[in-house]
């Protein structure tokens, strides 16, 4: 870790693993029933009115728009990027998302479709969604995604390495991985549905961030269970503990199964209550989805017309 | 500037959610419940029930005298051989159409106790009143099962229990008094709390609806005399009370050499200890809820922190943390945590307890939180550098204000915790099993909640030891008191 002398900023992200313990970072121990608790509380707080016209906004600047099937084809991309820039034709005071989120083989349609329009271009990689591929072919695809236009590489943390115990297999992959992303941003995906509980769920985050993720991720949206509100309570109390222990700030990207406007501010609520004002924002925050998007404008349009539009009047991309 | 601090802090602002008053239709005025019918008080006395977060009066209520709680227990012995007769099934059929009809008219009750109490409405929606509907549902299941609670025993109901109820959870203090006698076989006068009179009298009307026998549950509101004339009163078999020490201290004098059985239900200190290894996240989240859960006005509050030393500031600084978020204000808002302090006198007391701390040399932290102008209101408080001489570490607050004190060992931890005149719960916060049950076999308190706080049960037999008081409510424990025991 190095330090800038004038401002004292953390710059760099090399962060050795398991020697961060000696450095103060803690990893600790995680209570179902009282992070289940505190999650559910957040359901509770009021997001109506004006608080509804900034929740739905903001969700839409944090949607990473996503499509990640065999099936996809440039067609698709583009038609899905378009959306991003402009999710609602009819509203053009409507933001558009962070990012696209595709295959890499995609990246360059999707790099071409965005371009010059402040929307980014993320890529999974990494033998995406399990992993299991030898490190160099996983390192070579997030480097070709790269190269090809992606902004931001959605790797999976080698869950076969973390839960055989050899974390620091886990660790070095990370850290490869991050090297091979150059100046894209490096999100990592814990998989948590995998992991078998929140004890390991907070290990992995730690994991993650110290071995130099730009951000973490709950789910590959390929498994369920996907994110979850306590799940993602977990790695929000990492990530905060995480910046007292070194002063790196990290992002938390959420995931999978995400379909309702309603959940989606649920998730802004408890960003805003565990990380602070500072997390809400897109470079910051994501929330990886592709029908929820949909849901986001027909809520801001009732908002603003007083009704419900018809579904069929949004696209389907 | 990087692009993340020039667009930092986004203010997503919680809209106001209050939940309407119009569900609950107020009369002017109301009676006493006497032999199942609405009467005027012969002490021709009424006193103004406040909403203590805007201090407007929302109705009148009797304050009934001695001679209005003779009339309750003269209805009551003469229903009581016929309700003691009754098969237990049959006593049953009225205790579950109590839980059903309160839980139909839930909401009804959720906003008039938030309104009569100041206690926010997440709380009595989600906790007082279902709670109080489990106690008539559990009890109505032990009705017709008397015969096989106790081994060799046939439990033989008492009489008349006079019953005498505090102010912090009215509805389900009322619940737990009435369900376990009524399934006995007793039949009750119950004494509502001077300042939050109000859910005992909608129950009422819910009893009457129930069809309950004239004079199975009289309910006589008044003030410290009215309580002090249903302890007195001679033909009173059993005197079941909540309340502070300090009374239930006067009430064991009044009541000795009577025969008159009793169970008191006093104050508290709790211990709520933090080990090094506990889930701190979490462990602040159960330390949050056991000290601000009803503003503090809770009997088994977990009012002294205890924290192993090693993570004293780190606990510090997540509690602050999380202190921050806590919204104090308009308890009928769905959003607030912290609603209003019951009555001016309890502010009072809170505030003195509160500038005694600073003058003894604790250190007070409070969120910054702007508080209504009208109403009784007191942030939440913690207070560090506290000593076990301290007052405010010996002495019950019953409101929103924690000390925080340290330990090293877990026998140092132990013996700070039962360092107490009181006993009545501690909470240990740890991930190690086996210290959950060492510490767990060495507090002396009727309740040691593990890695949780403040959980409570129909099931559970709760109660304390020493100056916290005797007897147990809930759970099989919980009809003993109500009943004797014959040989069979």
């Amino acid at each position: 870790m190095t330090i800038t002398p004038a401002t004292g900023e953390v710059v760099s992200t090399a962060r050795p693993w398991p020697a961060f313990a000696a450095k103060g970072i803690t990893v600790s121990p995680v209570d179902a029933v009282m992070l289940e608790a505190r999650a559910a509380s957040f359901a509770s707080r009021s997001i109506k009115n004006a608080s509804k016209v900034a929740a739905l906004e903001l969700a839409i600047r944090c949607v990473d728009l996503t499509t990640l099937e065999g099936a996809d084809t440039p067609g698709k991309v583009r038609a899905l990027s378009a959306k991003a820039i402009r999710p609602d034709p009819l509203d053009p005071t409507t933001p558009s998302v962070a990012a696209v989120c595709v295959y890499p083989l995609m990246v360059p349609y999707a790099a071409e479709a965005v371009a010059g329009t402040g929307v980014k271009v993320a890529s999974v990689a990494g033998a995406f969604p399990s992993g299991q591929s030898p490190l160099e072919l996983r390192l070579r695809e997030i480097e070709w995604a790269v190269a090809h236009g992606a902004d931001e590489i959605d790797i999976v943390l080698n869950r076969g390495a973390f839960l055989s115990g050899n974390y620091q297999e886990c660790f070095d992959d990370v850290v490869a991985s991050k090297q091979a992303c150059g100046k894209a941003k490096l999100k990592t995906i814990l998989e948590t549905g995998e992991l078998g509980s929140y004890d390991q769920i907070r290990r992995a985050s730690v994991l993650a961030m110290a071995a130099g993720s730009d951000t973490i991720k709950t789910s590959t949206g390929k498994i369920t269970p996907a994110s979850t509100l306590p799940t993602a309570l977990c790695m929000a109390e990492a990530i905060r503990d995480f910046r007292r222990d070194t002063g790196v700030v990290v992002g938390l990207k959420v995931a999978g199964g995400i379909r309702t406007a309603k959940e989606a501010w649920q998730y802004l609520v408890m960003v805003l209550e565990t990380l602070g004002s500072e997390w809400l924002d897109p470079n910051m925050f994501r929330i990886g989805a592709s029908t929820l998007l949909n849901d986001l404008l027909l809520q801001r349009a009732k908002l603003r017309t007083g009704r419900y539009e018809k579904p069929s009047r949004l696209t389907l991309d | 500037m990087t692009e993340i601090e020039k667009r930092s802090g986004f203010g997503l602002e919680y809209a106001a959610a209050p939940e309407s008053t119009a569900i609950v239709a107020l009369a002017d005025r109301y009676g006493l419940f006497i032999g199942g019918e609405w009467v005027e008080p012969r002490s021709g006395l009424y006193m103004p029930s406040i909403n203590p977060a805007t201090e407007a009066v929302l109705t009148e209520v009797a304050n009934g005298g001695p001679g209005d709680v003779d009339a309750a227990v003269r209805a009551a012995r003469e229903a009581w051989p016929k309700w003691a007769g009754l098969p237990g099934k049959e006593r049953a059929k009225y205790i579950y159409r109590i839980a059903r009809l309160l839980l139909e008219r839930a909401r009804e009750f959720a906003v008039l106790e938030t309104l009569d109490g100041g206690k926010p409405i997440k709380e009595s929606r989600d906790v007082d009143v279902p709670l109080a509907a489990a106690h008539f549902f559990y009890y109505a299941g032990w009705a017709d099962k008397l015969a096989y609670a106790v081994p060799g025993a046939k439990p033989v109901p008492l009489g008349v229990a006079g019953q005498i109820i505090p102010w912090n959870f009215p509805l389900l203090m009322a619940a737990w008094k009435l369900a376990p006698a009524l399934a006995t076989g007793n039949v009750c006068v119950l004494k509502p709390a001077e300042t939050t009179p109000l859910t005992a009298l909608l129950l009422a009307e819910v009893i009457d609806e129930a069809g309950l026998p004239p004079g199975v549950v009289n309910i006589v509101t008044g003030g410290r005399e009215t309580g002090a004339a249903v302890v007195e009163h001679p033909d009173i078999d059993k005197i079941a009370f909540t309340g502070s020490t300090a009374v239930g201290k006067a009430i064991q004098k009044a009541i000795a050499g009577t025969g008159k059985k009793a169970t008191l239900e006093l104050g508290g200190k709790a211990a709520n200890v933090i080990f090094e290894d506990a889930a701190l996240d979490q462990a602040v989240e159960g330390v949050v809820n056991g000290i601000f859960f009803n503003q503090g006005h809770v009997c088994c509050a977990g009012s002294r922190l205890l924290v192993q030393e090693p993570v004293f500031e780190l606990v510090m600084e997540k509690l602050k943390a999380r202190l921050a978020t806590l919204r104090v204000g308009d308890p009928l808002d769905k959003n607030t945590d912290l609603g209003a302090i019951n009555s001016a006198e309890q502010l009072e007391r809170i505030t003195a307890l509160y500038e005694a701390g600073v003058g003894e040399g604790a250190e007070p932290f409070q969120p910054e939180c702007a508080l209504p102008d009208k109403g009784y209101w007191f942030r939440p408080t913690v207070f560090t550098n506290v000593s076990q001489s301290h007052r405010i570490a010996r002495e019950e607050i019953f409101g929103p204000i924690l000390s925080v004190l340290t330990f090293r060992t877990p026998e140092e931890a132990v013996t700070k915790a039962n360092n107490t005149p009181y006993g009545l719960s501690a909470g240990v916060w740890t991930e190690k099993g086996s210290k959950i049950l060492w510490m767990a076999d060495r507090l002396r308190a009727g309740v040691v909640w593990a890695n949780t706080f403040n959980r409570f049960d129909p099931t559970s037999p709760f109660g304390g030891f020493q100056e916290s008081g005797f007897g147990r409510e809930g759970g099989l424990a919980g009809l003993l008191p109500y009943v004797h025991l014959e040989r069979t």
